[in-house]
């Protein structure tokens, strides 16, 4: 099922320990709000009735004493809290972990399950799927700018930086769908640059795993055979790529298994015939300054093509 | 010379009571003022207007301005409130939207929050510590015209769709040369270095006249809180500045000759920028928030009828946020994968400023308790305001302090409801206290009470209902500077309220636009001391004259007007028909030697046009900053050309004084 993003729905023990801390942070923090303001209230309420009642000044300085050491005492515990889930955090790290490599690009996320069989490896793009109830590490990287990957319900977020290698750790413990989202200004539509994540049951994962790596299916219908030839020929090549054909583009989003995920234009909207079709025939149209230029299909060339992608699960 | 002979000395010089002195008598006094009148006036049409250098106008100018790009910023924020309104909305494209809230937090942070406080100062400083003027009034008018000049270049170019588009912060390599493109980023970079030059002449105008020009008795022990809050910042601006200064230089280096300072694939670090600009942007948040707790305390104690407790806790506390200040930069960059350790101590620093902030709330609470009949006015019920919507930015600033949390909600509308707290709450809503509360002195009629009644609580709950939901928004995972939202995210109605808010917001301040301009043809004529204040710019006329005062007091109290039982003789015996000002020292305002002020003078409208036509060049051509420089040179000649009489250097007019010189 699919989760609205939130920092308070944690679906992971990462998530999990930031929302605990958040609520140690807000108890705490409403309860000086409110001795503050109550504090105030009293004080021009006293103020503005009573005529020069003598306070000695003693008095006044044991009391903002007094306050100013609890506060001292309330941001000693806060500071102690926050370093000690901090230390938490970092508890996940493991050897024998499963890596995925996420490079941010404007405004598409590159995924790679490295592996060190080149033809094992996985390459897909705005959709990561990872198995429920184990660590999972992403080495992340950018290729242009600087991007942030950001996951609410699962892990706070992380940086990427071009020419460095950052990592983010988490674990999602309830199967689902999260989603993600760029959060470091990137540029024109760093709006639209999410990405989906899907936890599932390790032999799911592992199904998943074991179907992204085989070659796109060859065309089957003479109309998908068509699109197949349009997108090699024609432009769609130049940038993307489809393992198993003549498209090898490296710059775009990999289509092997376009089919199999759920949205398109990083999470800017849902994987459907029509919305494909739009995407295709108009990318500028949905989200305006992405890096696709309209490929001019002519009615019938789109039809094609829109066959082929479809047969690519 | 002997021990008690310089005692003796000493004493001399030190301002005394001299009942029968005939310069104080009534005529003599009233030929004084008629000659000050004539001296310190400055002519009269357009030419005059421009050469103007007297601070108290060259101040209201300079809050005008700043409440001019206010307005703008401010429409900038009502449109991209009806962007948001709802989710898929196509009212602003991504092009216009980014370009919009990047010049948004530019102007308010560049344009608005740092020139206004720093003009308040401008304008209050000189007659609250009982100077005639300012020094350096020159260099000010000069400041004033570059940010003048800057805030109408970045305008300019935004209305030529130019308008920077890479965020109040402009992280490379997006700002950089690669992926930054045509000249955007180089205004942006340009309107800094404006900022930057205007910044640093009035913190150094300021700092100079606090040290130097104090009347005889204003020991530093007796200056008022805000003027001590205007020191602590005017020196902030001197450290924080030149990070930004080294920061966007290389920024347009590495856009205009290629430099490599930011890109990594040479060598360069675009996290280098990240360091450099915080280590000048957190700072600058304290830059916007000390005067205005200076603010805080001079209302809060003109209401409760005393002075504010614990006056020297009151200092040592905005002197501890001035330090700790530059120290807790990297909590804006807790994302970019530091290591950890480095982090914690961030995350303490960020955590400790909590602490004098605090002190200093439960000394104004403490002033308030023991009041002597406290008056709600309404710049009381701005200041007021503060306990209840500062405090919450402040609590969340404790949170992002915290690695963990920080990670999840930064960059997401959590913080931009943090920061719009902390800086309306703690910086605006007590800066329109302070205008209100000045108002009478700047322009000799009160404002309208009723008027600022309906105004103070449109914005109070106005401001409230923008930016609480934000929070929850944050929480919810909405990311900060996306033009659009998909409506499945279940944040249109959030994003509804917080667009109602802004509404009410601007309808407020329309109030307050309105309370204004009503009151400045017929409010009631204040009179010297409308609110019964202590300190000395109430000691004189509203609005005060040119010279500030005649005759010049002195004091022996910190709060003057309080204590008038105590207050000594006025100061006599400085020459009345040149701008002579009286220097003295820096612990005790004793006198040291008199100083000829530099009257009203076309040369700093002349270099300030001259370097803003070199830095606008420069970004379109290297050699702009070759050849730009020449104009500049011969302005900056005629500036500084030797006009001094032979006659009076003769008369050693800028010497120590001699004892037989003292002063009464």
């Amino acid at each position: 099922m699919s989760h609205l993003p939130s920092i308070l729905h944690p679906a992971g023990i990462e998530a999990a320990r930031i929302s605990q801390l958040w609520w140690t942070m807000f108890w705490i923090c409403t309860a000086v709000w409110i001795a503050v303001a109550v504090a105030a209230l009293i004080a021009i309420r006293r103020g503005h009735r009573a005529a020069a009642v003598h306070v000695p000044d003693r008095t006044i300085v044991r009391n903002v004493a007094t306050a100013a050491a609890i506060s001292i005492v309330a941001l000693i515990a806060l500071l102690s809290q926050s370093v000690l889930i901090g230390r938490a955090l970092n508890t996940l790290r493991s050897d024998d972990a499963l890596r995925i490599n996420v490079t941010a690009n404007q405004w598409w996320w590159d995924i790679q399950y490295d592996n060190p069989v080149p033809s094992l490896r996985v390459t897909t793009a705005n959709e990561i799927h990872i198995p429920v109830g184990k660590p999972v590490a992403f080495n992340l990287f950018s290729n242009d700018v600087i991007h942030s990957l950001w996951i609410p319900n699962l892990q706070g977020k992380i940086d990427l930086v071009p020419g460095r290698r950052n990592e983010l750790w988490l674990q999602a413990d309830k199967a689902g769908v999260y989603r993600g989202q760029c959060a470091e200004y990137c540029g024109l539509q760093h709006a639209k640059m999410a990405l989906v994540v899907v936890a599932d049951p390790p032999d799911q994962f592992e199904y998943w795993l074991a179907a992204n790596r085989a070659s796109a299916p060859a065309p089957v219908t003479p109309e998908q055979q068509r699109g197949k030839d349009i997108v090699e020929k024609g432009p769609c090549a130049m940038c993307h790529a489809i393992t198993g054909t003549l498209a090898g583009g490296r710059s775009a989003p990999d289509l092997t298994h376009i089919a199999s995920r759920s949205t398109l234009g990083a999470a800017a909207i849902p994987n459907m015939h029509g919305y494909l079709a739009g995407w295709v025939s108009d990318p500028q149209g949905i989200k305006p300054g992405n890096r696709m230029p309209p490929p001019g299909l002519s009615g019938e060339e789109l039809q094609a093509v829109l066959a082929y992608l479809e047969t690519l699960k | 010379m002997s021990a008690p002979q310089k005692r003796a000395r000493d004493e001399e010089k030190r301002p005394r009571v001299v009942e029968d002195d005939a310069r104080l008598s009534r005529q003599a006094q009233e030929r004084q003022r008629l000659e000050l009148e004539r001296t310190w006036a400055n002519g009269r049409g357009f030419i005059a207007w421009l050469a103007e250098t007297d601070h108290k106008v060259i101040g209201r100018r300079f809050i005008v301005t700043a409440f001019g790009y206010f307005t703008l910023g401010g429409i900038l924020a009502a449109l991209m409130r009806i962007q948001l309104a709802k989710p898929e909305n196509t009212f602003l494209g991504p092009d216009l939207y980014n370009q919009i809230f990047t010049m948004h937090g530019t102007t308010m942070m560049f344009l608005f929050a740092v020139p206004v406080v720093l003009a308040m100062g401008v304008y209050l400083v000189p007659l609250m510590i009982g100077a005639r003027g300012i020094a350096f009034p020159r260099m000010l008018a000069y400041g004033y015209w570059m940010f003048l000049f800057g805030g109408m270049f970045l305008y300019l170019m935004f209305f030529f769709n130019v308008g920077p588009d890479n965020g109040w912060f402009s992280y490379p390599p997006l700002a950089g040369p690669e992926y930054g493109y045509g000249k955007r980023a180089d205004v942006w970079a340009q309107l800094i270095t404006f900022t930057e030059v205007s910044g640093l002449v009035v913190a150094t105008c300021l700092v100079v006249t606090i040290f130097k020009l104090r009347t005889p008795g204003m020991s530093l022990n007796r200056m008022p809180l805000f003027v001590w809050a205007m020191l602590i910042v005017s020196f902030m601006v001197i450290f924080a500045m030149p990070s930004i200064v080294i920061s966007s230089t290389c920024l347009i280096l590495d856009r205009l000759v290629s430099t490599h300072f930011f890109n990594q694939a040479e060598g360069g670090d675009p996290i280098l920028w990240q360091h450099l600009f915080w280590f000048f942007g957190h700072p600058e948040v304290y830059i916007i928030f000390l005067p205005a707790l200076g603010m805080m305390s001079e209302v809060i104690a003109t209401f409760s009828r005393r002075s504010v407790f614990g006056y020297t806790e009151m200092i040592l506390s905005m002197t501890a946020t001035a330090f700790i200040g530059f120290g807790v930069w990297v909590h804006h960059m807790f994302a970019t994968g530091l290591p950890q350790l480095g982090q914690s101590f961030f995350t303490a620093a960020s955590i400790m400023i909590v602490i004098p902030t605090a002190i200093q709330i439960f000394n104004w609470i403490a002033t308030i308790w023991t009041a002597r009949r406290l008056q709600i006015t309404v710049p009381f019920l701005y200041m007021a305001s503060f306990f209840f919507v500062f405090i919450i930015g402040g609590l969340t600033g404790v949170m992002l302090a915290s690695v963990p949390l920080d990670r999840q909600v930064h960059d997401t509308y959590f913080v931009v409801a943090h920061f719009h707290y902390v800086l309306i709450g703690g910086s605006t809503f007590p800066l329109l206290g302070g205008i209100y509360f000045w108002f009478p002195k700047m322009y000799g009629r009160m404002l309208d009470d009723r008027l600022g009644r309906i105004s103070f609580w449109l914005l109070f709950a106005g401001f409230n209902l923008t930016f609480f939901p934000m929070h929850l928004l944050g929480l919810g995972g909405m990311p900060r500077r996306v033009y659009t939202y998909p409506a499945a995210m279940g944040w249109q109605g959030m994003n509804l309220l917080a667009s109602v808010g802004a509404a009410t917001i601007a309808v407020s301040l329309l109030v307050y636009l309105v309370n204004v301009v009503v009151s400045l043809r017929r409010g009631a004529v204040a009179g010297e001391n409308p609110w019964g204040a202590a300190t000395l710019e109430w000691a004189t006329s509203s609005p005060p004259p040119s010279y500030n005062f005649s005759p010049q007091p002195t004091v022996a109290s910190s709060e003057p007007l309080w204590h008038s039982e105590l207050a000594p003789p006025p100061l006599v015996g400085l020459a009345t028909d040149r701008r002579e000002v009286l220097v003295t020292f820096l612990l005790d305002a004793e006198p040291d030697h008199r100083y000829e002020m530099p009257g009203p003078s076309l040369w700093p409208l002349l270099t300030a046009i001259t370097t803003s036509i070199m830095f606008v060049w420069s970004i379109f051509n290297p050699w702009g900053v070759v050849w730009g420089s020449i104009p500049i040179f011969v302005t900056l000649t005629g500036w500084f050309w030797p006009t001094e009489k032979k006659e009076r250097i003769k008369h050693g007019i800028h010497g120590r004084m001699r004892p037989s010189e003292t002063l009464p």
